[in-house]
């Protein structure tokens, strides 16, 4: 069924006030996983921008139960927190781990992949907005190739490519892993409501979350430039179930050089970088095709 | 009923009968026999119980803090370079005030590589905000890892018991172990007092600025300050069910001790006998056994160490570039102190070597027989091509 203005359930489960930066991809995510998760939710947010947007003591943004851990501890908290739960009866509690992506893709991945190797029952979500942005931009293993960084900056632009998590984690047989787009809400909120649904097991969302601060982009373009994301095939739609049934969600038809030039952060980028980008981009998406099983080129 | 048992299975023996819900560790020697037996309990089913298996000590104390936010009795066990990995997460465990109890066997860090005993590991972590108590053999290791629960769960601060690898937790010895009944009647289950629930959604161990974050800390240290009298409470309450008890620290032969040795541990047993020998040779020797370290029993110390002559102080640790960790804080709790007594401080069995009845005999002549310490610490026990 597909989703209008009316079918959406608007009860929110975050106050207005929270500390995001204007246009915070992160916010709009934290917003829709909400709605879709229900109140039913606990929240473990180590060390990242939400750790800040989920407000200090004595405050919260949030209307659902936060625990707060250490940066490398999402995945181990949110077992110990599951193990709780269920030892009380109460297996109705969805647990969500909600990190960036250095608590994900960096400080946070052994915990992460011991949590799913035990084929833990939470759902595990990083919003990615490609670097250390509560600290000022400094790279991860998340910025993609061709990015300027605070510790990539000028010419050592960051020359080493994103590292393919939703990849890793599939590699773990997770019963459920994904990518989702703040710009396209109701494919969002549809994988969050079907990772909430396989209870019993591990599940992976990866959240493309512009940071217009770090990336920048005007505020107003967070959701566009997340959308051309999409578009361009740099961050592909699709899901993959027990590690081996892909499914593909969108196919884009844009260069990417109309993602790469309104941004600050790619703007040093020649035509041969961007063209080197494209090429990066294509292999990318040939080696998704032959996991799905259709023609690259179809 | 007595059963001989390991060192280590008193530990677990007493984590089974304390009815933890939630456990998570990782293994490492020598602490391996302890998480062994807790996943043989909840495989047979004489624990309701979850065992988390993860990939690191730090994960351990993350799934431990998860999982006592949630409000369940949570245990874990660590060692030596296991411990230092939870470092981080320790500070954690005891900011969040969270009860969560650890049994943490004494074992040097490398390199060299070293499986053997030493308090190194433990007293680096002095700061944490963890309660710490020694024990000295099979019994007081399952009596106290009992007592353990009740205490963190009444202050709401973890707590660490301290077993000597291998003099400790490979020896087996006759401990009197309750049936399940007579423990349940000390230790009731876990009501905690704040945890994650959807009828009060909240935030824990959020941001704290600066406004906010120093009340915080000196909350901890007056939870801190109230462990002496509920320790006391437990124990007298422990006492009356079981008919054992401790102390902060105990007192052998002091009153009219020339020289009073400091020891800890299972060194106290070989002390024991050490006092025991010379008193009746005449030797006006003394003993103290520290149990508790954090919080330190500042006041039980002054009130007995305050009036000794000369105090020997053994440290099985060492904190480079001062001296033995457990001379320091003694020194430190008695200089204010009018008259206080000459505190020497000795360094012995790092890294599993033998204190002996020789080694302890040894320190009390050197003391007896030196007018003031000559530095502030003498390593016993050194080859002398070394």
């Amino acid at each position: 069924m597909s989703r209008t203005a009316e079918t959406i359930d608007t009860a929110e489960l975050m106050y207005p006030g929270h500390v995001g930066c204007p246009g915070c991809g992160a916010t709009i995510a934290m917003k829709l996983a909400l709605r879709a998760l229900g109140e039913k939710t606990m929240l473990v947010i180590p060390a990242c921008c939400w750790a800040i947007i989920a407000g200090p003591h004595p405050q919260t943004s949030l209307k659902v139960p936060v625990l707060h851990t250490a940066f490398a501890t999402a995945g181990a908290a949110a077992s110990g927190l599951r193990a709780a739960l269920d030892r009380q009866g109460d297996t109705e509690t969805t647990v969500v781990a909600w990190a960036g992506d250095g608590g994900t893709f960096d400080i946070g991945f052994q915990a992460l992949s011991g949590a799913v190797e035990r084929n833990e029952d939470f759902l595990y979500v990083c919003y990615d907005n490609e670097a250390y942005m509560n600290t000022g931009n400094q790279r991860s293993s998340a910025t993609p190739f061709g990015m300027r960084t605070t510790t990539t900056p000028g010419t050592n632009w960051k020359r080493s490519r994103k590292k393919n998590i939703v990849e890793a984690l599939a590699a773990h047989r997770i019963p459920y892993a994904a990518t989702a787009s703040i710009a396209y809400p109701e494919d969002l909120m549809r994988k969050f409501e079907k990772a909430k649904a396989m209870k019993g097991g591990s599940r992976f969302l990866h959240v493309f979350a512009t940071c217009p601060t770090g990336w920048r982009v005007p505020s107003e373009m967070c959701v566009s430039i997340a959308r051309l994301a999409v578009q361009t095939n740099i961050f592909p739609l699709y899901e993959v179930e027990d590690g081996n049934r892909y499914t593909l969600n969108f196919k884009g038809e844009k260069p990417v050089s109309e993602y790469l030039k309104p941004q600050g952060r790619f703007k040093h980028l020649t035509q041969a970088d961007m063209k080197e980008i494209q090429e990066m981009v294509d292999e990318d998406w040939e080696l998704l095709m032959r996991k799905i099983g259709l023609d690259p080129c179809g | 009923m007595k059963e001989v048992i390991e060192g280590s299975h008193a530990v677990s023996e007493a984590v089974r009968m304390a009815r933890v819900q939630v456990m998570s560790a990782y293994p490492i020697t020598p602490q391996t026999h302890i998480v062994e037996a807790l996943s043989e309990y909840c495989a047979d089913g004489r624990m309701e119980a979850s065992f988390i298996c993860v990939e690191s000590e730090h994960s351990a104390m993350a799934a431990c803090i998860g999982a006592s936010s949630g409000g369940v009795r949570t245990f874990t066990a660590s060692s030596s370079h296991g411990l230092a990995l939870m470092h981080e997460l320790l500070h954690w465990a005891s900011a969040a005030r969270l009860p969560i109890v650890m049994a943490e066997v004494n074992r040097a860090l490398g390199p060299g590589w070293n499986i053997w005993m030493d308090q190194t590991d433990s007293l680096s972590q002095r700061d944490t905000g963890w309660i710490q108590l020694y024990c000295e053999d099979g019994q007081e290791v399952f009596d106290t890892t009992l007592q353990a629960f009740r205490l963190a769960e009444t202050v709401n601060l973890p707590v660490m018991v301290v077993l000597d690898a291998f003099f400790l937790s490979h020896t087996y010895e006759p401990v009197d172990l309750p049936d399940q009944e007579t423990a349940d009647r000390f230790l009731p289950p876990f009501v905690p007092n704040i945890r994650l629930e959807h009828e009060n959604p909240c935030a824990m161990s959020q941001m704290a600025p600066p406004g906010h974050y120093m009340e915080m800390r000196h909350a901890i240290q007056g939870a801190m300050e109230t462990v002496f009298e509920t320790f006391s409470e437990i124990e007298a309450d422990f006492d009356a069910v079981f008919g054992r008890k401790y102390g902060m620290l105990e007192a052998v032969e002091c009153e009219d001790a020339e020289v009073i040795l400091v020891v800890t541990g299972t060194a106290a047993s070989t002390c024991r006998q050490v006092v025991a020998d010379l008193r009746k040779k005449g030797e006006r020797i003394g003993m103290v056994k520290l149990k508790m370290f954090r919080p330190f029993p500042l006041e039980a110390i002054r009130e007995t160490l305050g009036g000794a002559r000369k105090i020997a102080v053994l440290d099985r640790n060492f904190s480079f570039g001062a001296s033995g960790i457990f001379a320091q804080e003694i020194r430190a709790a008695l200089c204010n102190h009018p008259g206080h007594p000459q505190v020497f401080g000795y360094i012995g069995g790092l890294g599993g070597r033998d204190i002996t009845t020789d080694t302890l005999e040894t320190i009390y002549r050197m003391t007896k027989e030196s007018p003031e310490p000559a530095r502030e610490s003498v390593w016993v026990g050194l080859k002398e091509e070394e």
